[in-house]
């Protein structure tokens, strides 16, 4: 966020006026990405068809004990997860086809890319948006960390920290009871620790797990299946890191929706933001 | 209020947008040009990149007890094959594998020339491209050292094998370039986990690449063939899969 009020004056903006929020690093980068994982979740998610079964370890195939499946038995579809099974006719494991005809893969036409079972294409997407994606995340972090949007937009100060202020931005959130005036201008701490958590976290973790899926880059750098665990078990990392982030991405669109989400929108379309009316 | 949305976030606006259209635009894959432009550049980039930060890099080879208790057999695991047949009623006692093209010496050898010359055994892990993974322990003859047999011609590029087995009549067959060709962990194995390679893992003979998915992994292998290039061969890319249903002729990724 950069706070650039109306040229030529010194006033701090107030409740009303309209402010520049979004580097255009951050705007380009975030629809980039809005279009690129909504590609990778696809597209992985028709991967994940091919063998809807997750494992723990170095190996893990057909004779092995997976800790979370995708079927479909007896007509009905499944998820089971240990030992604990629930039925999800309809969703996973057994649906019905816009055509109307029955199918047994683990996840609907309406999520994977391409719709119909096809691995080597839903691959060919899958491994060329990864480039998008991989070389996206590492040029918005070191931008980030050039312009000083990491330290001074995303890092929580000292004073944020307290108990009693994370206490206070969590009831707010409750409550939703948004900031008001230039107070807008800065993410609270609740936002700094989602978008710190997802930006180091969560997406290091979706690329590094998705690097070691090649056995070209397990040969040239070993180091990073063993901090996995192994192979299966990066597999299963990244699919629970997919989970995670759509998660983040649910709470992130619900939250621009009860924000406002006309001066949402435009803020990280143009990066101009109407800072809300301080109540009079 | 109407000046905020200039003509430049209007354009920025339609260049983010456009995109996604055409991605909601579901035949767009399929599209053979945006196919071949777009969609395998991810191939193309790690194929190059591979090759230039670890083309001698070694993949992780394991020990005893980790090898998976029961290596699932996948593919064919049986050729049709009458001549194939012939030869496992026989123990393939009379089995030859036939090595030519753009070689200096072609020759032919017995699966008993071939347990004679210095072995190579590693458990290394198979992953294939469905996402399964198994350990297992191969012992063969390095690949190298019946190139290093026969020499190689200044033109030659890619080593084909072809194999016994077929889908629906079209014939199995791989091909590989001359850095995994050559490297140390490329074998053509006739032992499988301190036993005889049985015919469901692809016996008498099959190539280990084990920088590369499973399907890059030809069993059953009868020939192998130095070539130029991979355009004049069945369906010109490089192998049953890739000619089938385009899958990435490059499988390190």
């Amino acid at each position: 966020m950069l706070i650039s009020p109306i040229p030529d004056t010194k006033v701090l903006p107030q409740g009303g006026d309209l402010v520049r929020r979004h580097w255009l690093s951050t705007r380009l980068w975030h629809w980039i990405n809005a279009v690129t994982m909504l590609i990778l979740l696809m597209s992985g998610l028709m991967i994940f068809n091919a063998h809807p079964r997750l494992y723990w370890g170095q190996f893990g195939a057909n004779p092995d004990y997976a800790w979370l499946e995708i079927g479909s038995a007896g007509g009905q579809g499944f998820l089971r997860l240990g030992s604990h099974s629930i039925v999800t006719t309809g969703i996973l494991g057994q649906w019905t086809d816009g055509l109307g005809h029955p199918q047994t893969r683990a996840f609907p036409s309406w999520a994977t890319i391409p719709s119909g079972y096809n691995l080597s294409l839903s691959r060919h997407w899958h491994l060329s948006f990864a480039w998008v994606f991989a070389t996206g995340l590492a040029a918005y972090g070191l931008r980030s960390f050039l312009n000083g949007h990491l330290r001074r937009d995303l890092l929580p100060q000292p004073a944020e920290l307290r108990p009693s202020h994370i206490w206070q931005d969590i009831r707010d959130h409750a409550a939703l009871n948004f900031p008001k005036g230039i107070a807008a201008l800065r993410y609270n701490v609740l936002q700094k620790a989602a978008y710190l958590g997802v930006l180091g976290l969560l997406l290091p973790t979706m690329v590094l797990s998705g690097m070691t899926m090649s056995p070209g880059l397990d040969a040239a750098l070993p180091w990073l299946l063993d901090l996995f665990g192994g192979r299966q078990s990066a597999r299963s990392i990244h699919f629970i890191a997919a989970g995670l982030l759509v998660l983040f991405v649910i709470v992130h669109l619900l939250m621009v929706l009860l924000a406002g989400p006309f001066n949402e929108i435009r803020s990280m379309i143009t990066g101009w933001f109407r800072l809300p009316e301080e109540k009079r | 209020m109407s000046s905020l949305i200039s003509r430049r976030s209007l354009l920025t606006g339609l260049a983010l947008v456009t995109p996604a259209l055409l991605v909601g635009y579901g035949s767009v894959g399929t599209s053979p040009t945006f196919r071949d432009l777009m969609l395998s550049s991810g191939e193309f980039l790690s194929y190059r990149t591979h090759r230039l930060i670890a083309s001698g890099s070694l993949a992780r080879e394991f020990d005893a007890a980790e090898i998976s208790p029961d290596f699932r057999m996948n593919g064919n695991v049986q050729p049709r094959s009458m001549d194939y047949q012939r030869h496992q009623s026989e123990g393939f006692a009379n089995w030859k594998l036939d090595v030519g093209g753009l070689v200096e010496t072609p020759r032919e050898y017995s699966l008993a020339d071939l347990r004679a010359r210095p072995a190579r055994s590693q458990i290394t892990r198979h992953d294939c491209v469905e996402g399964w993974s198994a350990i297992g322990k191969w012992t063969g003859i390095p690949l190298r050292a019946i190139l290093d047999d026969v020499r190689l011609r200044a033109d030659a590029r890619y080593i084909v094998l072809k194999c016994a087995d077929d889908f629906s009549g079209t014939p199995y067959y791989e091909s590989i370039d001359l850095v995994d060709a050559y490297h140390p962990q490329t074998i053509l194995a006739y032992g499988m986990n301190d036993g005889v390679l049985a015919v469901g893992h692809g016996a008498p003979l099959r190539l280990r690449v084990e920088r590369q998915l499973g399907y890059k992994q030809a069993k059953f292998v009868m020939g192998i063939e130095a070539v130029a290039s991979l355009a004049p061969i069945a369906g010109g890319r490089g192998g049953f899969w890739e000619d089938a249903a385009s899958y990435d002729w490059y499988a390190g990724i």
